[in-house]
């Protein structure tokens, strides 16, 4: 009983590692442009298509196509947010909505039309292969996502904290007249913050292809987990989406032992209301951020 | 604020009215089928854009008080008999009551903005996943109403044919629109303004903003209760997923926006360019028999009327013909 849970937990905290790393690219779009990308989780099927692309037709393996969905996905982001993005970083909020809402339908469309509705898996070695320690069993294809997000966010914060590309886009996260002020290029700035969301969505996607079966309505559940957890972690903080993450993978996790699978989600929305009501700013955010 | 319709608006909402009154004289069955439709979804936009158009509060998780209304009315005349003419009562007033509840418990803490649009969608997933695991009202099974057999009286169950849901939803959208339009031309309407445009300024010239953000979402969720006792009646059948989901919370108030938030008539010619555009790409995507293509031409279709009129369809139309001068917000003209 004690191992069942021990098991659960792990299996939990690995899952929430590459939930973090969607939820960090979300809250990257959020902190610098106060944008709600609801199509994000549109963003981290294309990774998991390119993912299972990259199996299927060329027989890439994860350490190969995950680079790859990033690169993509940074240069999608990248050039959308120059060509169209932009010009509404300042629009007021619903029309944001409509704008991300309609980029998720046909984001959604192409998939299905492209891949067709039905769920697409990827086998490789490592589906099958386990790694025992303490007498504990670890999916080595879990175990290898959730190592590869975790270095992917650790890259991301060092990157954000010590150079200074980096410093700028803290800098619009803080103060956007202040940081146009001394001179960053804030269409600059934006493209790449949107490039980055997207390719750390675009790589968590390409990471999960081989644990969850690919299809094209995946996209709304993601997009909700990673509001969840950056509102649990606090918006604008990067620890607190790890921590958000981790939390929520462990708390979806527990709910489907302990409830029945299908009410994984239960506990994380108990969760998120518990939250906004009585520490809006998130559990690593500023106090009153929700203000 | 005085005569926000002027005379020529005036005649032509006349025209529009004799128009629908004749329509089932004119179309056939099927568009009538999609014309009460039509109706639903204006009336949850305007529902809806009372709450955010008017008052300012983003609301992401009206499929909460559609789905209640919606199981209300089918629980109530299929298992206690009790016929919809009174199931809507609860309907509205149960769907009501758990937005003021949401709205105060939202208001009271200082969640605003999208943290407010979050917590709406939070409860609205968490009545899915309750909906979707309660054997009483059949899980992600469904709730099926009884079929319409030959002693039935529209009048009485409140259940007919596609003549007879046009009718009905047309009077409630007529009813529902004048009301509405009463309120936001009287008192309630400027303190809601008020609020949206400044809560800080409206509450230092004494405007209680908590209990008028709280009648918005009440009436609000109230009407929208009422629209998901007509979907049931309608459909006959209900899903967890489709009438508590998230898909739906966002078909719901894309018709609003579309035609243009803060106005009278928006959601109605919302609803008349968004729901005729869904079915047409339904039955392209059906035609040419490709999974998905229906989304994607629903969302490029979007994308083109949000890039050409952003601030909505009816707001740019009453601009260039004059129709109505004060249909436009005042922060979208600056």
């Amino acid at each position: 009983m004690f191992e069942l849970y021990v098991g659960v937990i792990a299996n939990g905290l690995m899952i929430g590692a590459v939930y973090a790393l969607i939820a960090t690219g979300l809250n990257l779009i959020f902190g610098v442009m106060r944008i709600v990308n609801f199509a994000h989780g549109e963003i981290v099927v294309i990774g998991m298509y390119a993912g299972y692309s990259c199996w299927f037709w060329l027989g890439l393996p994860l350490a190969v196509s995950a680079p790859l969905a990033m690169l993509f996905m940074f240069a999608a982001g990248y050039g959308f947010q120059r060509a169209l993005g932009n010009d509404f970083v300042d629009r007021p909020q619903h029309v944001q909505f409509v704008l991300y809402i309609s980029l998720a339908l046909i984001i959604t469309g192409l998939h299905a039309i492209i891949f067709g509705p039905d769920p697409r898996g990827i086998q490789s070695a490592a589906s099958f292969s386990v790694y025992r320690f303490a007498g504990l069993r670890f999916d080595a294809a879990r175990l290898h996502a959730a190592l590869a997000a975790v270095a992917i966010l650790c890259a991301l914060w060092l990157w954000l904290r010590y150079s200074l590309t980096g410093k700028s886009l803290k800098a619009a996260a803080q103060n956007l007249t202040g940081g146009q002020a001394i001179g960053i290029n804030i269409n600059h700035v934006f493209a790449l913050t949107m490039g980055i969301g997207a390719a750390c969505a675009g790589a968590a996607g390409a990471l999960i292809a081989p644990l969850f079966d690919t299809h094209p309505y995946l996209a709304g559940e993601f997009t909700l987990t990673a509001f969840i957890i950056v509102i649990v972690g606090g918006l604008a903080s990067l620890p607190g989406a790890l921590l958000g993450g981790l939390l929520i993978g462990v708390s979806e996790a527990l709910a489907a032992v302990l409830i029945t699978p299908s009410a994984k989600s239960l506990f994380s929305y108990g969760l998120l209301i518990a939250i906004l009501l009585l520490r809006p700013g998130g559990l690593l955010g500023q106090k009153g951020a929700g203000n | 604020m005085k005569g926000a319709l002027n005379k020529r608006g005036a005649i032509l909402a006349g025209l529009l009215l004799a128009l629908a009154a004749a329509a089932p004289f004119l179309v056939n069955e099927f568009y009538l089928t999609v014309l009460a439709l039509i109706f639903l979804y204006a009336l949850v936009g305007i529902a809806w854009n009372l709450m955010m158009g008017y008052a300012g509060q983003l609301s992401l998780g009206h499929a909460l008080y559609f789905g209640l209304g919606a199981y209300i009315v089918a629980v109530l005349s299929e298992k206690f008999g009790i016929s919809p003419w009174f199931g809507m009562i609860p309907a509205f007033f149960i769907a009501a009551i758990c937005g003021a509840i949401i709205g105060a418990l939202g208001f009271r803490f200082g969640v605003k903005g999208v943290y407010f649009a979050l917590l709406t969608i939070a409860f609205a997933e968490f009545a899915r996943i309750l909906f979707e695991h309660w054997d009483y009202t059949g899980r992600t099974g469904g709730f099926f109403l009884t079929a319409l057999n030959e002693k039935n009286r529209p009048l009485l169950s409140l259940r007919g044919g596609a003549m007879f849901f046009y009718y009905a939803l047309l009077m409630t959208l007529a009813v529902t629109y004048f009301a509405v339009a009463w309120l936001v031309r009287g008192r309630l309407g400027y303190l809601w303004r008020a609020v949206r445009e400044d809560e800080e300024a409206a509450r230092a010239l004494g405007v209680k903003a908590f209990e008028v953000k709280l009648i918005a979402v009440a009436i609000s969720a109230g009407i929208t209760g009422v629209a998901g006792g007509w979907f049931a009646l309608m459909n006959g059948s209900l899903f967890p997923d489709s009438t508590f989901g998230m898909r739906l919370s966002i078909d719901l108030i894309i018709a609003p926006i579309i035609g243009g938030l803060g106005t009278l008539f928006g959601p109605v010619l919302g609803a008349l360019i968004v729901v005729p555009l869904n079915e047409i790409a339904k039955d392209l995507g059906q035609a040419l028999g490709v999974n998905g293509i229906n989304l994607l031409i629903y969302g490029v279709l979007l994308l083109a009327v949000v890039l050409a009129a952003p601030s909505g369809v009816w707001p740019w139309i009453a601009r260039k013909t004059g129709l109505d001068e004060n249909s436009t917000r005042e922060r979208d003209r600056t």
